[in-house]
Formats: C-alpha cells, structure tokens, sequence
C-alpha cells in the first residue's frame, strides 16, 4: 500500500483535515434599499454536512451571494443564527473560506505570493507551510507558472491558484461561489472533473454555488435548491451516485437523468415565479431548462 | 521572426522621427531666414531666431556653469515639491477614499482649494515663505499634490471590494489588508498620478521662476531655467530663449520618462507575459 501512495503523498497530507459543518437555522437578512426594506432570505435552514459536498442551486440574483456572507461571518443575519462548527459564524476566522466568484487573486502577486498570502498574514509561514505551498502548487498543476502574476495566467490556471490559495489555509469548511463562471464551456468541463478529483481525495467540507444543474449533479452528495428573493431551500436532493464520478457516466445513467428531471422542474417553477414578477435572470434559467429537457428526452438526439 | 519584424518597425519609426525632426528643422531655417532668403518676412517664424544661431547660443552657454545652475534650481524645486506631493499626497489620497468620517471633514476643503491655479499661489507662497526658493518650491508642491491626491483617491477607492473579503477571510488584519492589498493596488493610480504630477511641477516652476524672478547672487542665469528665459528676453538674447525652452522639453521628457520606468518596475503585473 505504501509505494503505490508515495506519488500522492502531497495530496494525502493536504487532506489533513475533514472539517467542520455549517448550519444555518431560520436565517433571515433584509436590507435597506431606497428607504424602502428588503427581505432577502427569509426563514433559510440548511446543513452542509461534514466531509460533504453540498451544492447550492438557485435561480441567479436569488440571493445566494448574501448568504454567503452571512456563512463566512462577513455580515451577521437579521434573524436566526449561523453556526460554523456550533460557534456563531464571525470573521475573520480560519473555519470557513470563500472562494469568489470569478477570481479574487491579487494581481500584484505573482501565482506563488498569492497562494502564500494566508500563511504569511497569520504569521504561521515557515519551512512545513514552504513544503506544503510548494507540493499545493504542483498538486494544482502549477508548478511551472508558480512566477507568473495572475493576468498573465489563464482562466483555468486562476482558478486553480484560487483553490490552491484556499486550501493552503486548511478551512474547515470551504465556500465556492460560483468558481467556474466565466470559463469557456471546455475549460469548465476539465476544470469540473479536476474539482472532482480534488474533492474525492480531501473530503472537505465545502459548500458549491452554482445556476449550472450539470455542474450541481456531477460534483454534489446534497443538491439545495433555493427558491427565489426572499430566499429560502425549496428542496433538497441527495446524489447517491457513486464516486469518483465521470462526466459522461453521470448522465449516461438513468440516476442521473430522474435527478436532473427532478431538479429541472423545481427550478422551472421558482423561474416561472420570478419570470412572472420581471426577473432578466429568469430567462437564463427558461432557456436552460427547455434545452435540457429537450437534450434529455428518451430518444431524442 | 517576431523579433526581426519588430526591428525592422523600430527603425522604420525611428527613421521617421529623424526625417520629421531634420524636415521642420529645415522649415524652420528657411522661415527665419525668409527675409534675406526668399525676400518676403513670414510673419512670426521670420522673428525667431534659426536653429543654426540656437545651436551656436547653445555652446556659448554649455561651457558656463551659470547655465548648469538653472538647470540645478529648477530641478531641486520640481523634485522637491514633486517628492512631499507624493509623500503627503499618497496617504491623503489614501485615507480619503478609505475613511468615510475623514473623507467628510477633509474633502470639501480640498476640493475648494482644487481649483485654484498653482500660479494664484505666487504672491501668497512669496508672503509666506522666507526664501524665493521655498516660496518656488511650494508652488511647484502645489501642482503636483492635487494630481496625486485626486489619482490615488480614484484607485483606491476603485479596488474590488472581493479583494478584502478574500484577504479578510484569510486573516489579515487591517494593517496587512493596507499594506498588501490597497497599497500594491493603488500603485498604478499612483504612477499615473506622479506622470502627470510631474509634467505640471515643470510648467509651473518656469512660471513661478519667471514670475519670481533671480534672488541669487549668481545673477543672470541664477534664477532657474524659467529666468534664464526672461532674462534672456529683457535681455534681448533671443537665441537664448529657444536654448531655455528646449532645455525645459529636455529636462521634463528625462523627468517623464524617469518616472515611467520606476512604475513599470514596482508594477511587473500589469506587463504583458
């Protein structure tokens, strides 16, 4: 057993930890906006499961990004509590870390500075911290550009730094907002199957946002559906598929497919409802669903 | 081949500088000869000195350190007020766009004092300061200071607020968020800033020498670059009018580009791979 692992001993060690849990209980948060007071979530209770992969789906401006905040500690909630490990969510802390949308690497530092930023502003950077930024980066592949400076990086490779940035901190929970936004259809597939692979061999915690129902099946044990403002889970599906999963497996398989149906027709009424109130981000998900359905139909090509 | 092609194009572009220099050079020649060459007076050119007299005006002076010394005074005034301007004008800048109360007792004062031309300042500056070359000084402060201020201003306040959520989340303190994440991000506001910070210090240190006038013992030329300018004119040597300006264009080209270089330097990311 031992020589095989040798290879993937920098991968085993990063798995260091399993982590931790988020529970949300009857969160609310409203704003003020123009005088006026708006209810962004309302009554939102949630579990994201130690050592799990919960993917949360919802219609886009649904008000998934603020709940975010409210799970990393950022903004505190109207109403309700957000435990992160059973202690009240508050920032900064190292239990829970958000991955942005997009990218939130820091320009001015080269792939390297940036994934060694966490370590070095906590003060906790020496020879180990060294070793295991360095084994992060050939984990993630980018050993090579580990000197390049974001924008001369691609969107893959950004993304990758973001995850290798991340994980250095070793967060017992870790939040992805929408990380694969923004890439081309290619480069998200292969980066969805490297998530994957990263996932199966650490076991963290970690809470996946995502509009993208293929995205949300391949990668999640627990889908959250979430309806729209005010925003609460309208469903939640387990994937029993088993791992580590391919692609084209998942929806080659009939499990696969009955979950996606499941889930389309949840989204296509929370879509429905905020299409009917004169929501532009509606239409996206009207348009994902007719497609869908089409692809998915017995028969059709 | 990617190499060859580009020499090829540098060449060609600096072969039509040449040729564009050489060309007005010669037009300028003619025009100021006009009068005993073609037998007509072009109106204006045929009043300036021709290049040929500037360049002999040039090595009457190159060999006297009076001339040097105007290019010392000017140069001490531009890159003393250009250096406070931006040690005091980057934190301003800085603390305006971050703290909000700050920002709301400070910048309408600010922006009351924006406006007013760093020349308006002459005669109080004169009052205020004991020597002509620290009132110079501070009018030279003043025309760069409102540049940066207003630039760093913009790019800190234009940082994507991900940027301090991520460096929060992972732990930095609000020291380390200032000097690892708005400091780095606000340098290239900055360097635009000292840019054209630095072009404004030249114009408005020959004014304010011009208008100040020589208080030294050095004479003629001791007054800077922008009295050498104006004594020149009352003297009536106007081929060393054209040796001063073009002087200035040199001296603020080397400031430029000096100052180009030092934030392509401190900005490696913004390079292309």
């Amino acid at each position: 057993m031992k020589p095989n692992q040798s290879e993937k001993s920098g991968s085993t060690e990063l798995a260091s930890r399993v982590g931790g849990e988020i529970v949300a209980q009857d969160v609310s948060k409203s704003y003020e906006v123009d005088g006026e007071r708006r209810l962004v979530i309302h009554g939102c209770s949630l579990t994201v499961e130690r050592g799990k992969l919960t993917v949360m789906i919802g219609p886009s401006g649904c008000g998934k990004s603020t709940l975010i905040r409210l799970l990393a500690g950022f903004e505190k909630p109207s109403g309700g509590a957000v435990l992160v490990n059973g202690k009240e969510a508050r920032s900064p802390n190292g239990d829970c870390l958000v991955v942005f949308q997009e990218t939130a690497l820091f320009d001015w530092m080269t792939a390297r500075d940036n994934v060694f930023f966490g370590p070095r502003v906590r003060g906790t950077f020496d020879k180990a911290m060294l070793y295991k930024a360095n084994a992060l980066l050939a984990y993630v592949g980018l050993e090579q550009f580990q000197e390049k400076y974001p924008p001369q990086l691609s969107g893959g490779m950004q993304r990758r730094a973001e995850l290798a940035r991340a994980m250095i901190n070793d967060p017992d929970v870790m939040v992805l907002d929408e990380p694969f936004r923004g890439l081309d259809a290619m480069t998200k597939k292969l980066m969805q199957e490297y998530y994957a692979r990263i996932f199966d061999e650490t076991r963290r915690t970690t809470l996946f946002i995502t509009t993208d129902i293929d995205e949300a099946i391949f990668l999640a044990d627990r889908i959250l559906i979430m309806s729209n403002m005010p925003m609460r889970v309208r469903a939640s599906i387990d994937v029993t598929l088993p791992r580590p999963r391919r692609l084209i497996d998942v929806f080659e398989s009939d499990a696969g497919n009955t979950i996606k149906m499941q889930a389309l027709t949840i989204l296509h009424d929370e879509a429905m409802k905020s299409f009917s109130q004169g929501s532009a981000a509606a239409t996206d998900f009207m348009n994902a669903y007719s497609s869908r359905v089409s692809r998915t139909q017995p028969g059709g090509n | 081949m990617t190499i060859v092609t580009n020499r090829t194009f540098l060449s060609e572009k600096a072969g039509r500088a040449i040729t564009a220099i050489v060309v007005s050079l010669v037009l300028w020649e003619i025009g100021s000869r006009s009068r005993t060459w073609l037998g007509v007076a072009i109106p204006g050119i045929s009043a300036a000195p021709p290049p040929s007299a500037v360049v002999i005006a040039f090595l009457g002076v190159v060999f006297e350190i009076s001339y040097w010394y105007s290019w010392y005074l000017s140069s001490l005034r531009v890159f003393g007020g250009f250096l406070i301007a931006m040690l005091l004008g980057i934190p301003l800048g800085i603390m305006l766009a971050m703290n909000r109360t700050f920002n709301g007792i400070v910048f309408p004062v600010f922006e009351v004092l924006r406006p007013i031309p760093p020349l308006a300042w002459v005669p109080l500056a004169i009052i205020f300061w004991p020597t002509q070359g620290l009132s110079i000084g501070f009018v030279t402060f003043l025309g760069a200071f409102f540049t940066i201020v207003i630039n760093v201003l913009d790019g800190a306040r234009s940082i994507d607020g991900r940027f301090y959520s991520a460096a929060q989340s992972m732990g930095a303190s609000r020291w380390q968020v200032f000097r690892r994440v708005i400091l780095p991000a606000t340098i290239p506001s900055i360097s635009v800033g000292a840019v054209v910070g630095m072009g404004i210090t030249w114009e408005v240190v020959v004014a304010a020498e011009m208008i100040s006038g020589s208080g030294s013992s050095m004479g003629r030329a001791g007054g800077g670059l922008g009295f050498f300018i104006w004594s020149s004119y009352l003297g009536g040597s106007y081929e060393q009018i054209i040796v001063g300006m073009i002087s200035i264009g040199v001296a603020g080209y080397l400031c430029s580009s000096g100052i180009r270089m030092l934030s392509e330097a401190s900005t490696p990311w913004l390079k292309r791979r």
